[in-house]
């Protein structure tokens, strides 16, 4: 070996040091504000979910005793984080099914030749870019006691005598409906994008074969579409675990604790309801959001494992 | 896609049948997505007792612009809104900047563990915000930002998703291109701001809409960490004016409606690119 050859090698590990360095310096300010203030805290949360914390001086290790303390007396009528579970669960068992079915729809009949698409597209769009609170304020009022739901329900013949969000069964479903309406528009749009993807040529050959509309809606675009149908209900599935903004601004967990969420739970121990909490329970809340995050992790990991068996890709 | 946009004399009758119905469930489905809003307005320009009437009127009898004027007088919304877009002007200008520039190490560079660092980026993704928002905020307490527009600037200027988004979209801008300058001459850094961030502007641009809307909407985040009235953004301030005027139905219409046009004008001027952006990002996975 010819010392021209070494020196090129030489050369070329410090140009590769050089190169990562470069690429360091772009990834650092991204990099560093997100390791401070995201990765710091979640490996932060770990480890106070094994300590006793109201947010004073004093910071105590107590094992396992917040997870205990919320697993005392588990059960789905009585315990907080039994109550909190089973609405969480209810709430995304109803809200992920109806908002996919919405948005399907929604996406099938935009996606036929129609004029004014792009109008029609916005408008739908639009309850997922319009805040929260203006949102759900404006439910509320639908949805009161003497709201125009209630007088078209009574006129058809329902008896409704209360406003939803004071009643102990509607109350739930009166955040399901909010949560459906506002987001179905916007994975109207990502079934777009899966209907946009499915070849033409499936559709002819199933025409030659003879398929009916049904057939290939039935054979051809639901399979075509189950990519899209895996990442949405994913994606959805996660963010019902997270339930939040609408429940504190529409029930407060009420009435009772008819739709009491983990967040909301989390929240209550935390931050004590709104504002600062008199009595922080950061400990046992860390604990809770562990729950959570243990949840969301196993069912994204089921959903993964189940993907082989109903989703085809090309 | 032609073969159904015939004219109607060319159209059967069973065709015309079936354009009918499709436009009257359109129509129906654009009611139902927007009768909330309508019923917004209505109620903005009501009475506060008119806005219970039985049965509901659509249309109020008389209007009452005044509720407009009003509603700046019982709290500080003007203050309200000047946070909320001094907020969202930042973290909008800092999360472009940041990820962008990130993104582009991620997609046009090679260098050690840069398929390992992207997945732990993407990781994060999935852990929800609320599994570690304790921590987070007893640390911004530590270092003084609480009650701060500066906490929620640092929390919610450095995602994982603007990463994500804007690495995306490079993958699409053709390797040959940077190379190319590279042979030239051009540093990393000068292919980054010359070359690929003009080619990036509809990354950009959804991505600014994105947060935008999402920093303009942000109830929680503002909730925890903002306690003085004066320094609360716009979702919070019309909480506690809820709160505080429960029973003026009206004047609450008016204030939600004010606080939903600056998102509605950003959308309606940026819609095309924000829709086409979320089907990108979303099924290039």
């Amino acid at each position: 070996m010819t010392d021209s050859a070494a020196n090129a090698r030489r050369k070329m590990s410090r140009l590769e040091k050089r190169n990562t360095l470069i690429a360091y310096s772009f990834l650092a300010p991204n990099f560093i504000g997100f390791v401070i203030f995201t990765l710091v805290p979640v490996i932060f949360s770990f480890a106070l979910a094994f300590m006793d914390w109201g947010g004073g001086q004093n910071v105590t290790f107590v094992g396992l005793a917040n997870f205990r303390y919320i697993f005392k007396d588990f059960s789905f009528t009585k315990s907080n984080l039994g109550i909190a579970l089973k609405n969480t669960v209810f709430y995304t068992l109803m809200t992920v099914p109806l908002t996919l079915l919405c948005s399907l729809c929604l996406a099938l009949v935009l996606n036929k030749a129609v004029r004014g698409a792009n109008f029609f597209r916005a408008v739908f769009f639009f309850p997922y870019v319009a805040s929260m609170v203006a949102i759900c304020v404006c439910w509320n009022f639908l949805l009161m006691k003497t709201g125009p739901v209630n007088q078209i329900l009574n006129a058809i013949g329902f008896n409704m005598k209360k406003s939803w969000t004071s009643s102990r069964e509607l109350a739930i479903w009166a955040i399901i409906i909010v949560s459906v309406w506002r987001n179905a528009g916007y994975y109207m749009v990502m079934y777009l994008a899966g209907l946009q993807g499915v070849p033409a040529e499936l559709y002819e050959a199933a025409t030659m074969d003879g398929a009916n509309g049904w057939q290939k809606f039935t054979k051809v675009t639901l399979p075509m579409l189950t990519p899209t149908t895996f990442f949405c209900s994913i994606m959805m599935v996660i963010s019902c675990f997270k339930i939040y903004d609408v429940v504190a601004i529409m029930t407060q967990g009420g009435p009772g604790r008819a739709t009491k969420m983990l967040v909301t739970y989390i929240f209550e121990l935390s931050f004590g309801g709104e504002g600062i909490a008199t009595s922080a329970q950061y400990g046992v809340a860390s604990a809770v959001s562990m729950v959570l995050l243990a949840i969301v992790l196993a069912v994204t990991f089921v959903q993964f494992r189940g993907e082989k068996k109903w989703v085809n890709y090309m | 896609m032609s073969a159904t946009k015939k004219s109607f004399k060319t159209m059967t009758a069973g065709q015309i049948v079936l354009s009918v119905i499709k436009y009257t469930v359109l129509l129906a489905l654009a009611v139902v997505a927007l009768v909330p809003f309508v019923w917004m307005i209505s109620s903005s320009l009501k009475t506060s007792v008119d806005v219970f009437s039985i049965p509901m009127k659509w249309i109020p009898e008389e209007f009452h612009w005044e509720n407009y004027s009003l509603i700046w007088e019982r709290v500080p919304l003007m203050a309200y809104f000047k946070n909320t877009a001094v907020l969202a002007i930042i973290v909008t200008f800092m999360q472009i900047l940041t990820s962008s520039f990130a993104a582009y190490a991620f997609a046009k560079m090679s260098f050690k563990g840069r398929d390992l660092l992207f997945m732990c980026y993407i990781g994060t993704i999935a852990v929800p915000w609320q599994a570690y928002m304790v921590p987070q905020f007893i640390m911004m307490r530590s270092i003084g930002l609480y009650d701060t527009i500066w906490a929620l600037v640092v929390l919610q200027s450095f995602t994982a998703f603007g990463v994500f988004l804007m690495r995306q979209f490079y993958l699409g801008i053709p390797n040959d291109l940077s190379e190319a300058a590279r042979i030239d001459g051009l540093s990393e850094y000068g292919i980054w701001a010359r070359i690929i961030l003009p080619l990036a502007k509809p990354a950009i641009a959804t991505l600014c809409i994105f947060t935008f809307v999402n920093t303009w909407n942000d109830y929680m985040g503002p909730m925890i960490y903002l306690t003085t009235d004066i320094r609360k953004t716009i979702q919070v301030g019309l909480r506690r004016f809820i709160q505080a005027y429960s029973a003026d139905y009206n004047l609450i219409m008016a204030a939600s409606l004010c606080s939903l046009i600056p998102v509605s004008v950003v959308f309606l001027f940026l819609q095309r690119y924000f829709i086409e952006g979320i089907a990108t990002t979303g099924m290039k996975g």
